[in-house]
């Protein structure tokens, strides 16, 4: 009978990886950041772009749920109106944890050029955000360097308090 | 982190939940993935069949008829590009056509010639958006990446024209700010080439597929009256039998020069409403092979004004403001405090890819506009929702909102 | 002493105008001067009280008296051929008149015209809708009622469309101000967390020239994080930023530049 021998020290070493928790989990994390299909206004038609063929946001493990609890980031992209505004902060706190928010765009992050009753000067008045992408409306580039940043972001971070006590109450 | 505490009750207006028949109530958005924006629908179900549907917008609404209230007229121009943000020019193209109109100011020929191509790059654009998310509802996933690979050429030229992907701001009051880069012409021509056998690719995807036929014959039919009371406009309405197309009828711009044919159908299903945006694609393209001999015939008679000269209301070319006193003391001033029309209103429509987009303004000699209401095609068309779903099964009400070709920024405003 | 601001009208006014300054005017031409418009106004005239019409920028504009204007709508449709209301809404003249300008936009596709319906009504008065002659008042009834607060008599749902309904004032009234009231300002914070949170969470930054370089709240910086609240004097250490990769992670590998291969040949 024969035997499949399998010479360890010349085929690429033991089988075995040594690692901590911290470094699995993250690694985990941060390569399949689902994202929550949050297009509110111009900004999503760029995130669209994003996850469509030019850009191709599955490179990074990106992939775009339309469920507020399979996913874990969700990326703001839009106005967010003063009648929207109850429905972000459901949504989000549907989301599991641990979840982060990008805030894409001006109007996301300031109100930007809708300086008016109906907008919401900020999407951080409602719910904590993680990190800012500016520009009007920014470039698909911007968003994919956003969520590089973001990995690189929760693999600086322990996993056990991936979470830390957010800003927002 | 511990959620926190908030004081959101759940909110059903409308609905009385003590009763007594066998109706449910289904909550549509307003964040759904196939909503094209923030729409919401109130669906009252028996079984799987609406008998009612209530639409519920204003989750984009920001402001923008009272900011164009407190904004000079060149400063307002940015802001049209966030109404309809599939096709911005258009938008920029119809507040500055109405502004013209008021100051009576005739723009240049070349100017006019380089407005229409990038006005019908934009529908061109518009048109692919709306195949490609329409195919993504209803499931063909291999157009929406087709449909955004032709999209992202076309965004190239526009990027090299203006600079910006997504809101252009191209178009200025009397006429465009710049010619047209020297790669242009050829990018343009290149993709042109190659847009009838993409078109094709599309439909023989989708012709022929099974599914795309079950969902989209026969369902969502509006009749010519549902659609005229509704004051639909653009291919929504000559999918329901009436070829009114303002770009034929009105003729703005030099579209009375120009050759094209308006597509019509009069079933008014959502395959009817497929057909011609397909069959408007081939037509701009069309358009656009015109456009650019008409473009090489201004260069060949030396026409290179790109700006309407008009020293009351517009800023003189940059070498003379650079050179002339006097144009810069103009220029100084219509920057500072704003060019103020003459008194009285106006009411201009424009042929958008989603239909008829008006401007309203009213002056009252101020650099502000004292009203300015913005005709939205898209506001009307979600509005026959409310008669157009009941009927129907849950499934339809994607394909139905899908060929509707609605966009939350003009629903909104 | 302080510049005098007119309370009804708090909109954006011109910053400088010439005492003797006379605004020109769009030319206003007879109706007599188009045949078609000659004759449709001839038909309106025979039935209605016709106060002014002309004709601007080849649109012909006709003021009625308020209470005709499900008649006038109605006969347009059915025998002029109008068969679309393309708009309507209002304009607020309150400060000027103490009235409202409402104008309905009426397109005719066979004649290829397009007529403005235009008549007054008082602060307070309701207009007659004409959701029964054209489905699509009914959105442009609620979105003026929404605006303006103007009321349609015999509307089916005469709701706030595109605020809230539980919001209070009318956007577009020359009296509410652009950036909003108290009300506007706070709504959503009392909304989701209630009136004792507008403490923790601050006012509205209406200031888009604002520039705080030691802000530590609205604004997230890689590196330099610190909990919300905190007093920054600038002079803070730097939060150094470790990368698990560097020392490699499993499965994920840093770009080393140097021990990679650049092809020049294209046809390798």
């Amino acid at each position: 009978m024969a035997q499949h021998k399998v010479n360890y020290t010349q085929d690429g070493g033991l089988p075995v990886a040594l690692t901590t928790i911290d470094k699995v989990a993250n690694w985990g994390r941060s390569n399949s950041l689902w994202a929550m299909t949050y297009g509110l206004a111009c900004c999503g038609i760029e995130m669209m772009a994003a996850g469509a063929s030019r850009y191709d946001f599955d490179r990074f493990g990106t992939i775009f749920r339309a469920s507020p609890r399979q996913s874990d980031v969700m990326i703001v992209a839009g106005t967010l109106t003063k009648k929207h505004a109850e429905f972000i902060k459901r949504l989000y706190d549907q989301m599991t944890e641990p979840r982060w928010v990008i805030s894409m765009g001006s109007c996301a992050n300031t109100g930007g050029m809708f300086n008016t009753y109906a907008t919401v000067q900020g999407v951080d008045r409602v719910i904590p955000v993680d990190l800012y992408l500016p520009g009007c409306a920014p470039r698909p580039e911007t968003l994919q360097y956003g969520v590089m940043l973001l990995q690189k972001k929760i693999r600086a971070n322990k996993a056990s308090n991936a979470q830390k006590p957010k800003r927002l109450m | 982190m511990a959620q926190v505490k908030n004081r959101l009750t759940p909110f059903f207006d409308n609905i009385t939940f003590d009763r007594d028949d066998n109706e449910l109530v289904l909550n549509f958005g307003p964040q759904h993935p196939s909503a094209h924006g923030q729409l919401r629908l109130m669906l009252h179900l028996q079984q799987e069949q609406i008998v009612k549907a209530h639409p519920d917008i204003g989750y984009l609404h920001r402001g923008m008829e009272k900011m164009a209230e407190n904004m000079i007229y060149n400063e307002f121009m940015p802001t049209t590009d966030r109404m309809d943000y599939i096709a911005s020019s258009s938008n920029n193209y119809g507040f500055a056509l109405a502004v013209e109109k008021l100051i009576d100011v005739d723009v240049p020929r070349r100017a006019k010639v380089i407005r229409m191509m990038l006005l019908e790059i934009n529908r061109l654009m518009s048109h692919l958006f709306w195949l490609a998310t329409t195919a993504l509802d209803i499931g063909a996933m291999t157009v929406f990446l087709f449909a955004f690979r032709e999209r992202e050429y076309l965004m190239d030229i526009i990027e090299g024209y203006c600079g910006a992907r997504l809101t252009h701001a191209a178009i200025r009051i009397g006429g465009v700010p710049l010619d047209i880069q020297d790669t242009f012409l050829s990018q343009l021509k290149t993709f042109l080439d190659k847009l009838p056998a993409n078109i094709k690719d599309y439909e023989d995807l989708l012709d022929t597929n099974r599914i795309w036929l079950m969902r989209m014959e026969e369902v969502g039919t509006i009749s010519k009256e549902m659609a005229l009371s509704w004051g639909c406009s653009g291919p929504m309405l000559r999918a329901s039998g009436v070829a009114w197309d303002i770009r034929k009828e009105e003729p703005y711009e030099l579209y009375d020069e120009i050759e094209f044919n308006v597509p019509y159908s009069d079933k008014g299903d959502n395959f009817a409403r497929y057909r011609i945006y397909m069959e408007e694609m081939r037509e701009t393209a069309k358009i656009l092979y015109q456009t650019m001999d008409m473009y090489e015939k201004c260069v060949e008679n030396g026409e290179t004004a790109l700006m309407a000269h008009s020293p009351k209301y517009i800023s003189a070319p940059k070498i003379d403001i650079m050179t002339q006193n006097y144009s810069l003391m103009q220029h100084f001033v219509l920057v500072t405090q704003g060019m103020r029309p003459p008194v009285g209103e106006v009411y201009i429509p424009t042929e958008s890819p989603k239909g008829e987009l008006g401007f309203y303004i009213n002056s009252q000699g101020g650099p502000y506009p004292y009203r300015l209401k913005l005709r939205a095609p898209s506001f009307w068309h979600t509005g026959i929702l409310t008669d157009l779903l009941p009927g129907h099964y849950i499934p339809d009400v994607v394909s139905i909102i899908g060929t509707t070709n609605i966009v939350f920024g003009e629903v909104d405003r | 002493m302080r510049a005098y601001t007119p309370k009804d009208d708090v909109q954006a006014k011109a910053y400088y105008t010439d005492r003797y300054y006379v605004a020109p005017q769009v030319p206003k031409q007879e109706v007599e001067t188009d045949e078609v418009f000659t004759a449709d106004l001839a038909a309106i005239k025979g039935k209605f009280d016709v106060k002014e019409a002309y004709i601007q920028v080849k649109q012909m504009v006709v003021y009625i008296n308020a209470n005709d204007i499900y008649g006038v709508l109605e006969l347009m449709r059915d025998e002029l051929e109008y068969t679309q209301l393309s708009e309507m809404s209002a304009i607020d003249w309150l400060a000027k008149d103490n009235t409202f300008e409402i104008f309905y936009q009426m397109l005719s596709m066979n004649k290829r015209k397009r007529i403005r319906i235009k008549f007054f009504i008082k602060k307070g008065e309701a207009v007659d809708s004409v959701e029964k002659l054209f489905r699509s008042a009914d959105w442009s009834e609620r979105e003026m009622f929404d605006m303006f607060g103007i009321e349609a008599n015999n509307h089916p749902f005469m709701k706030r469309i595109l605020m809230p309904y539980d919001w209070q004032g009318n956007p577009l009234l020359k009296t509410y101000p652009l950036q909003g009231d108290e009300f506007a300002a706070w709504y959503e914070v009392d909304k989701i967390y209630g009136k004792e949170a507008r403490d923790v969470i601050g006012p509205e930054n209406r200031d888009p020239a604002k520039v705080d370089r030691y802000d530590s709240e609205r604004f997230a910086r890689l590196g330099h994080e610190v909990p919300k609240g905190t007093k920054i004097t600038g002079n803070e250490p730097r939060v150094e930023q470790t990368y698990q990769e560097e020392g490699g992670v499993f499965l994920v590998k840093k770009f080393d530049k140097k021990s990679s291969v650049i092809v020049d040949d294209p046809q390798r």
